[in-house]
């Protein structure tokens, strides 16, 4: 199946080309979607053809370089076109072309009627193939490709709705943030090709090994990589832009900025992790800046109204953990929660497009109430999602996010796995505040002109098959402790191993007795199940909001970050572009000086034009001259 | 034998009074002649040279000259008759509309 895995990219691309050529004379609704969702189904299932082609190999010889063709070469910069197959990369395309075509099924359902259909199928399958060039590029180039690339198409997508205003702020606030990021990745890939004459990833993880651990070099590049990962991941303090994102349709939150692209920061640390083993001081801001974001985008998410906001800031939140578990070195840990929140986010996400779907368009959680005898699919699937993520055994998310709080009591020590539990619980809190004022409790819409009803099967059948994912989904990567294979470990084994080795090798760590992993187990499904009573019991029965007060209305207002920023940045920009660089430096100086010349060279010519009297003779008289002149010369000179 | 010298020296006076007429004579048809006095001036250095030197390209060279002179005779009178017709004046400082 390796040798068809071009495919993989190819299809996605036709989907692409053929939507957005012909999407408009199609009108086939049915057609232009079967086409997109089967150009993502079928790189599926090549997908899975080839992760047991991997797994029938040995463990150590899990590595396929596909070379297609040589792509930029000039002197000694040569850049191929080039696929790496490792069992990290096939269960991220795993993860996107699945979770992928689910969504693309959703949005048949969603999507009908809007007149860009065929536009929306387009992007989203050009997204598709951005995001697998990201993951499966061998080289840091063709990942920058794919990295522009889904950045683009979640431009595309957030401001997919472009006739209101905000959404195409919304989606000119994710580009421009992004590029800060971008900005990274790109210092980054310069530091590597000077240092290293290449930019093939694996040659370049081979090249550092020869560096003392601490380099400089290495931290300079870490941190740069790490830049770009902050801006894609939204991590502290790129995060703004994520919240804003949800202004596209849900299921571009869905798949883009929850299940796939906002794990590409993630991934990219996962991908180098052998930098970040070998630079402590890298490894260590990964984890305060996945810890900070973790628990500032948690306590944000208690105060929001808007659905989709809120789980906006829960996938923030859930990305910061995903950076604590890279920042404790556990990396496989880290792609276990990116897989597990693929599939209870996505769930999520695809459920409160349907609560949105069937309360036409009403996204305030306080105008809704007592949907759960309406939609009972809907709210089965929302109510396992939020289980999963509050982390209630034995849901998908209760064994990554337990993984990850023990990882960081091993390697961090207690008070950091107490602010872990913490975040837990307030994850707990926030996503029942939303199940109970969004299912329970008495309707608060109008319901004279509101009537909530079920989304149809295209879009229920995938919140079933992600309700299942979510459920089982934590079985793949269980810790040791419960006595079953931790196949995720194992699968992932070969690509961490150096980088383990090299972090066993700096800072020895002592397995905890299984006494205390269990007492940490029993801890987090308390403060999990805290979470969630203290939920149910203050908002089932609430029918009146008071303004929030206090500590509440900062957490209201994000912490000001969106004011502060402007205040910071935006005004000053916006200030000294307006009246220095345009009417000072443009006006004056720039118009000033290419008029001022032009001025001066006519003031000139005013005068010496008059040497052209246009009669012949004071002409020829010149010219006589000039020969007499070159005459005395020859003869006296 | 006349030396050469009384030709090269006939010649070159008979060039400068060319010049001098081209440069300071007003009327366009008196500018014209000036132009062929120059021309025989030439004339007259190449046939001399020609006779001196033994070589009979420079009496060649003279025939090439005088077509010349015929042709833009023509032109240059077909030019005048213009101007006139135009400006009723063959004078050569009124006719300054090319400039600036």
């Amino acid at each position: 199946m390796i040798n068809s895995f071009y495919l993989v990219t190819l299809l996605p691309l036709l989907g692409f080309l053929i939507n957005g050529l012909f999407g408009k004379k199609l009108k086939n609704e049915k057609l232009i979607g079967t086409i997109s969702t089967l150009a993502v189904f079928i790189p599926f299932v090549i997908g899975v053809a080839t992760f047991f082609e991997l797994l029938s190999m040995e463990p150590e010889s899990r590595k396929v370089f596909l070379n297609f063709y040589n792509w930029i070469t000039a002197g000694s910069f040569s850049v191929n076109y080039a696929y790496l197959i490792d069992p990290l990369s096939i269960s991220l395309v795993l993860i996107v072309t699945g979770i992928g075509s689910l969504i693309h099924l959703y949005s048949i359902g969603y999507m009908h009627g809007d007149p860009g259909f065929a536009k929306f199928f387009a992007f989203l399958n050009l997204f598709i193939f951005a995001m697998l060039n990201l993951i499966l590029a061998d080289n840091f180039l063709l990942m920058f490709l794919g990295w522009e690339g889904v950045g683009l198409c979640s431009y595309f997508l957030i401001g997919f709705w472009y006739q209101k205003r905000f959404t195409g702020d919304a989606a000119k606030k994710a580009f421009i943030i992004n590029r800060i990021g971008d900005f990274g990745f790109m210092l980054a890939m310069f530091y590597i090709f000077t240092n290293f004459n290449t930019l093939e990833i694996s040659k370049f993880l081979e090249g550092i090994t020869s560096y003392q651990v601490g380099e400089p070099l290495l931290l300079t590049i870490a941190l740069l990589l790490f830049l770009g990962a902050i801006g894609k991941s939204a991590q502290i303090p790129l995060f703004v832009w994520l919240p804003d994102a949800m202004a596209g349709p849900t299921p571009v939150s869905a798949l883009i900025h929850a299940a796939t692209m906002v794990t590409a920061g993630v991934y990219l640390v996962a991908r180098t992790s052998l930098i970040y083993a070998m630079s402590p001081i890298a490894q260590q801001i990964v984890f305060y800046v996945g810890l900070v974001t973790a628990i500032m985008a948690a306590t944000i998410a208690i105060k929001q109204n808007d659905i989709k906001k809120i789980l906006a800031y829960s996938t923030v939140s859930q990305l910061g953990f995903m950076f604590i578990a890279l920042g404790t070195g556990v990396y496989w840990v880290a792609i276990f929660h990116l897989i597990t929140h693929a599939f209870f986010k996505a769930l999520l996400f695809l459920g409160s497009g349907s609560v949105i779907h069937g309360m036409h368009d009403e996204q305030d959680i306080l105008r809704m109430g007592g949907l759960k005898n309406k939609m009972k699919i809907t709210y089965a699937t929302f109510l396992i999602g939020t289980l999963a993520i509050a982390g209630i055994p034995p849901l998908s998310g209760f064994f990554s996010k337990d993984a990850i709080i023990f990882e960081t009591y091993k390697e961090m020590g207690i008070p950091f796995m107490i602010l872990g539990l913490i975040t837990a619980g307030i994850t707990a809190f926030y996503m029942f505040r939303l199940v109970t004022l969004t299912f329970y409790g008495k309707p608060r819409y109008d319901e004279k002109h509101i009537h909530p009803h079920e989304s149809p099967s295209t879009m229920t059948i995938p919140l079933i098959i992600l309700a299942i994912l979510s459920v089982i989904g934590g079985f793949i990567g269980m810790p040791g402790i419960y006595g079953m294979p931790t196949y995720l470990r194992d699968w992932l084994e070969p690509v961490f191993e150096k980088s383990n080795a090299i972090l066993q090798a700096i800072h020895p760590v002592q397995e905890p007795s299984h006494a205390t992993e269990f007492l940490l187990v029993g801890l987090a499904v308390l403060t999990s199940l805290i979470g969630i009573y203290l939920a149910y019991r203050k908002y089932s029965k609430a029918e009146v909001f008071e303004p929030a007060k206090g500590f509440g209305k900062v957490l209201e207002n994000k912490y000001y970050v969106d004011e502060v920023y402007d205040k910071a940045i935006v005004e000053p920009i916006q200030k000294t572009s307006e009246g220095f660089l345009w009417k000072i430096f443009d006006v004056k100086i720039i118009d000033g000086a290419v008029n001022g010349i032009a001025r001066y060279i006519s003031n000139i010519s005013f005068d010496w034009r008059k040497i052209q009297t246009g009669i012949i003779q004071d002409y020829s008289t010149i010219s006589v001259a000039g020969v007499v002149i070159i005459i005395l010369y020859l003869l006296f000179i | 034998m006349i030396e050469i010298n009384y030709y090269l020296l006939t010649s070159a006076i008979l060039f400068c009074i060319g010049v001098i007429g081209v440069l300071i004579r007003r009327n366009a048809i008196i500018i014209f002649m000036c132009i062929e006095l120059m021309l025989n001036a030439i004339n007259l250095t190449l046939v001399a040279f020609s006779a001196y030197l033994g070589n009979i390209n420079g009496q060649i060279f003279v025939f090439i000259v005088m077509t010349v002179a015929a042709a833009e005779a023509a032109v240059g009178l077909a030019i005048v008759i213009a101007l006139f017709r135009n400006k009723e004046s063959v004078n050569i400082d009124e006719i300054n509309i090319l400039k600036w």
